[in-house]
């Protein structure tokens, strides 16, 4: 059952979700375009542009945004589709909460606990990691399909890097582009 | 109480674009500006829910809710910070759906998804420098990335490992 299984994945996804929203862009990829091959990795990127532009943190966009696309894929109508998104939001947030609940008891411990950042050593590199393997698998032939594709790859990746401009603006430019060149 | 707390975690996630990292100073300024916590206080909220999963904002939210109000308060300020982004979401994608075959849709988005990648591999980048990662531990990401982009690995055994792997080195270097 598509429901359950979307439960099911998004929960997994809050519960290791290490590192914060870049990071966790490669956890949905894996399971949702990868593993289940909900959505195309087209609608993916799609999803993660409108994302980043929209309030609120990334992940949580991602997932209410995917699990509607999921369960609209499915055949389902936009209605039933809402459910989706709905199913997707709580369950990546829902061990958040249960986590929270459980260290808050002992949270000054939990801080100071060696192996907690004992982990954080393995950790932190590795969340380098997550973030470029999320931008390694959206290079490829549905998001980069001409020349112009890299072209604007290089030049967003150069404002933004060290010119400091910020991620909606350049969002704003990409797309006034497009219709240009487009 | 409740509805005060909801409808700031409700304002702050309806009004913060950038990630949870940009609502921080709003969270900040509500609630030690509200003296429902000091500023110490704040800070080892702060950093307890960075070690966490899942996302930052919405474990802040939930870490303040309990500390002023147990269980009911964390639900309450859980569903302001995550409501918002449902509802803005919501009516995009509904609205989406019907012009995704436009024309001058689809132009724009033939630029927006290589802008995109690159606004992932910004923060690739930046968070690598802001860890001031030393040259003995780049292999960590070079081999988490090459296992999860060439080999299907999923990221979630690389983050065990690593935190085993971290936990490990730790109990190693220490015994010497």
């Amino acid at each position: 059952m598509v429901f359950w299984k979307l439960f099911l994945v998004f929960f997994k996804i809050g519960m290791f979700g290490f590192g914060g929203g870049y990071a966790m862009l490669s956890l949905i990829q894996q399971d949702v375009v990868e593993e289940h091959q909900w959505i195309t990795s087209q609608e993916f990127t799609d999803i993660v542009a409108i994302s980043q532009m929209t309030p609120g943190p990334l992940a949580v966009n991602t997932a209410t945004y995917v699990g509607y696309t999921t369960i609209l894929n499915e055949g389902y109508s936009q209605n039933i589709s809402i459910l989706g998104s709905a199913i997707a939001t709580i369950a990546v947030s829902l061990p958040s909460l249960f986590l929270v609940l459980m260290i808050s008891v002992s949270y000054a411990k939990f801080r100071r606990n060696r192996y907690v950042s004992a982990a954080f050593l393995g950790l932190r590199p590795a969340t380098v990691g997550l973030i470029a393997a999320a931008a390694l698998l959206l290079m490829n032939e549905q998001n980069f399909i001409d020349i112009k594709s890299f072209l604007i790859f290089a030049a967003t990746f150069i404002l933004t890097w060290k010119l400091n401009v910020h991620p909606i603006l350049m969002i704003i430019i990409a797309a006034i582009t497009g219709l240009i060149i487009y | 109480m409740y509805w005060t707390l909801f409808l700031t975690f409700f304002k702050i996630g309806a009004f913060t674009i950038g990630g949870g990292y940009a609502m921080l100073p709003l969270i900040q300024r509500e609630v030690v500006g509200r003296g429902w916590m000091d500023d110490d206080d704040f800070m080892d909220v702060f950093a307890v829910s960075q070690s966490l999963p899942g996302a930052f904002a919405i474990n802040i939210s939930i870490f303040i809710g309990y500390r002023l109000k147990k269980v009911a308060g964390a639900i309450v300020c859980m569903l302001g910070s995550v409501l918002p982004s449902f509802f803005i979401i919501l009516m995009i994608a509904l609205f989406f759906t019907q012009i995704a075959d436009n024309v001058w849709v689809e132009k724009a988005f033939k630029a927006l998804r290589p802008a995109t990648v690159a606004l992932i591999a910004v923060p690739c980048l930046t968070t690598a420098l802001k860890l001031k990662l030393k040259k003995s531990v780049l292999f960590i990401p070079a081999i988490s990335a090459l296992l999860i982009w060439q080999l299907g690995v999923s990221p979630i055994y690389i983050i065990v490992v690593s935190a085993l792997g971290g936990v490990i080195y730790d109990l190693w270097i220490n015994k010497k």
